[in-house]
């Protein structure tokens, strides 16, 4: 570690990003400002993300990232080599053995543990910016838990769609107290927040906003008592590869004559049951 | 019988320049009160310091609240006063797009305030939007369009709705007729005295109208350059008034 | 509807020492005085009828026992309220519950319909919306106000419908007190004779009645005594 820095990030940096996360993480749901640095990729393709696993990162951790569930994606792939790099730290595929997992759009499949740190790309932090477009206002409506306008945003949900239309970047309140964007994951992932053991981060670098949700924290999506949440998804399908039918599906186009299928999003859960599968079979 | 709003001492400083000062009323239970005044008069400057939209520099603002009786409304933390302006309160601004969600359907425009206080039952917030919406006579078949549809009075006529949903019993209004055509001014001058009868709501009315006061306040408050000039009985002030400025007021007002 | 009488003199309207001057300042300030010494008293089931020369103030001491005009000087006392610097809260609640006025103009909200104009003072005592509305019916029948008319706001009848139309928004409550301002005017002989006959009936339950009737058989017919404001008129400065 001559020529640059351990993760790129230089120390004071770093510090103020970790003393961001910590006030993140002592007030579940509630974004924390932070001074976002120009990092050597495009605002959108994970700058916040990228800033809080920097700050994260100690030379004993082991890396996996994901896009859109794929590790073999171009951007995990790009940032995955930028940290083992910069930071020269393990990497892997494999959910179970990563201690920190960068991801864009989804949770993983496999259940998160106790010490595993999640941190989620996110674009627009405000859950309510398309509701109320003044951040001052805003702020004061998380300050004063004034949330009938997400409920109202629902509410035209239903009346417009006779459900609640929201696929992803569904908002959920935190501990009955902040409500938060969970960052463009589909709501079938909602449900993973609610008291997982690991540690979930959200860094969005275009805003400059860090939030996180401590482990076990009672995470809840929003909705009406007569129109419940449901985490749905492709309903009747099942992955043609590894046969699953509990995970998120990706439909792929085969041809050009309407020919498709549906298989996993996260790839590490689906080579890991083909694996096991091939297993049984031998 | 407690006040439902007793002001005292209120003013309100621009810098060097008056707003307003030296306000003293009382307001009881299901009294509508108007008040009058030239453009730059202070009577919007009054109204809003009356609802809490902007702080006033010496005075208070002593409402009844439910639970605790009369207490200053200034001295509530912010939560408290936004809780009261969802509740108990309610504010018509003279143009509805001011008070109104544009791109939120009528019914979620009245649905609103019951969310906002907690109501999460979509069936029965749709039925109270529904009830609302007949009772300020726009049609329910209506109830999922938005308001840039509406007409200006229909506009007015949601807004009123949306304040009224939650069962307040003060109602701040600005100008409520004001912009509108004068037919449709008629309508909404009676539907609004029909809900003020049927749910005993208090009123404090802003207008340079001296027609509409008459035909909605009981009692009248007359400003100038910030101070009231004149109050009392609505058409005693308007039949007889003893203030210069008033009478000048009231005679400058063309018959028709 | 029973009304302590522990008023003074026992009159539903006690009236001594009113006085009364308008001061226009627009107009370099002028004093007029208008009325003093102004001084009358009206018992329940009596009709009173104020008489004097055009400008002597009939209409002017009517609006100031109905609360329209203030009272400088003196004492007015209407159903044991006192108005001479009456709150507003004890006009109105007078107003709602024990004064009925009969004035010449109709004043209303131009789209209402003649139906509930009619039927308002008992809907402000609370009384339900149908029960209001048929005793309105009835009224609006007797007055000879034809049917087809109900529906319509009477901002655009005639003279005589308006007048009958303010009638029986006058009569429809049994006021203890009542002001009568010209209520014949205006009406043919056949209304005229259903109007006389709502004051006769009013008188006969009680109702102290004050009232202006240019129509001198009116007045024979229903006012037991009359009351001329001339002597109430002050000295006028006959050099300005």
């Amino acid at each position: 570690m001559t020529d640059y820095n351990f993760a790129y990030l230089d120390e004071a940096t770093k510090r103020m990003l970790r003393r961001a996360i910590l006030k993140a993480v002592a007030i579940p749901g509630y974004q924390v400002p932070f001074s976002s640095r120009e990092m050597p990729m495009p605002y959108g393709w994970g700058t916040g993300g990228v800033q809080v696993t920097a700050a994260c990162l100690v030379p004993e951790d082991t890396l996996k990232v994901i896009d859109q569930g794929a590790d073999d994606t171009t951007n995990a792939v790009s940032i995955r080599n930028f940290f083992a790099r910069v930071a020269r730290v393990t990497t892997t595929e494999a959910t179970a053995e990563a201690s920190v997992i960068q991801t864009r759009h989804r949770i993983p499949e496999r259940p998160l543990t106790d010490g595993q740190i999640l941190v989620f790309q996110v674009p627009i932090p405000e859950p309510l910016r398309f509701l109320e477009p003044r951040e001052t206002e805003t702020r004061t409506m998380h300050a004063l838990e004034d949330y009938g306008l997400m409920q109202v945003r629902l509410y035209e949900d239903i009346a417009r769609h006779g459900e609640i239309a929201r696929a992803y970047a569904y908002p959920v309140r935190v501990e009955g107290r902040y409500i938060m964007d969970p960052s463009p994951i589909p709501k079938f992932d909602n449900p993973k927040l609610d008291r997982s053991p690991a540690l979930h981060l959200f860094g969005a670098g275009r805003e400059g906003r860090i939030y996180a949700l401590p482990p076990h924290t009672r995470v809840e999506s929003l909705d009406f008592e007569d129109y419940p949440f449901t985490a749905s998804k492709a309903a009747g399908q099942r992955c043609a590869i590894c046969g699953a039918e509990d995970s998120y599906l990706d439909e792929v186009i085969t041809d050009d004559a309407g020919g498709r299928m549906f298989v996993c999003s996260d790839t590490d859960y689906c080579a890991t049951r083909v694996a096991a599968q091939a297993e049984d079979a031998a | 019988m407690t006040p439902l709003l007793k002001v005292e001492g209120l003013g309100k400083f621009y810098g060097r320049h008056l707003g307003c000062a030296d306000i003293s009323f009382t307001l009881w239970p299901g009294e509508v009160m108007g008040i009058v005044g030239e453009s730059g008069s202070g009577k919007s400057t009054l109204l809003n310091c009356l609802a809490g939209h902007m702080p006033p520099d010496t005075g208070r603002v002593m409402f009844d609240t439910r639970d605790q009786g009369l207490r200053d409304t200034l001295e509530m933390s912010e939560p408290e006063r936004r809780w009261l302006a969802r509740t108990d309160w309610a504010f018509v601004h003279q143009n509805p797009r001011d008070g109104l969600r544009m791109n939120v359907s009528a019914g979620g425009n009245v649905g609103d305030r019951l969310m906002a206080v907690g109501a999460r039952h979509y069936g029965d917030i749709r039925r109270q939007a529904s009830d609302w919406l007949g009772r300020v006579e726009i049609d329910a078949g209506r109830i999922d369009e938005r308001p840039r549809a509406f007409s200006g009075g229909m506009q007015q006529r949601l807004q009123i709705a949306r304040n009224l949903v939650t069962g307040p019993r003060l109602v701040f209004m600005d100008e409520p007729t004001g912009g509108l055509d004068v037919s449709v001014q008629a309508r909404l001058l009676d539907l609004l005295r029909g809900l003020v009868r049927h749910f005993g709501l208090s009123a404090v009315i802003v207008t340079h109208d001296l027609a509409v006061v008459r035909l909605l306040a009981d009692r009248l408050m007359v400003m100038k350059d910030g101070h009231v000039v004149e109050e009392g009985l609505t058409d005693q002030v308007l039949d007889d008034p003893q203030d210069a400025y008033t009478q000048l007021l009231v005679s400058s007002v063309l018959q028709v | 509807m029973s009304i302590s009488c522990k008023m003074k003199g026992g009159g539903m309207i006690e009236i001594s020492g009113v006085g009364k001057r308008f001061v226009l300042h627009n107009q370099g300030g002028v004093v007029l005085p208008v009325m003093e010494g102004a001084a009358l008293s009206v018992r329940p089931g009596e009709c009173v009828a104020l008489v004097g020369a055009s400008g002597a103030g009939k209409s002017t001491l009517m609006r100031m026992i109905w609360g329209n005009y203030r009272c400088d000087q003196g004492s007015i006392r209407v159903a044991g309220v006192e108005l001479c610097g009456a709150e507003p809260r004890d006009v109105i609640a007078l107003r709602r519950n024990r004064l009925g006025y009969v004035s010449q103009f109709l004043r209303v909200i131009p789209r209402v319909p003649t139906l509930r104009v009619v039927a308002e003072p008992l809907r402000a005592q609370g009384l339900a919306e149908a029960d209001a509305l048929a005793r309105a019916r009835a009224l609006l029948a007797r007055l000879n106000i034809p049917q087809r008319l109900w529906s319509l706001s009477p901002t655009t009848f005639s003279g005589g419908e308006q007048q009958r139309v303010n009638i029986a928004r006058g009569f429809i409550l049994d006021w203890p007190v009542m002001l009568l301002d010209e209520p014949t005017a205006s009406l043919d002989s056949a209304n005229r004779a259903v109007v006389l006959d709502l004051i006769a009936e009013a008188k006969a339950r009680g109702a102290a009645i004050l009232g202006i009737f240019h129509d001198a058989d009116a007045r024979a017919a229903v006012c037991d005594r009359e009351v001329d404001v001339t002597g109430f008129t002050p000295a006028r400065d006959l050099s300005a």
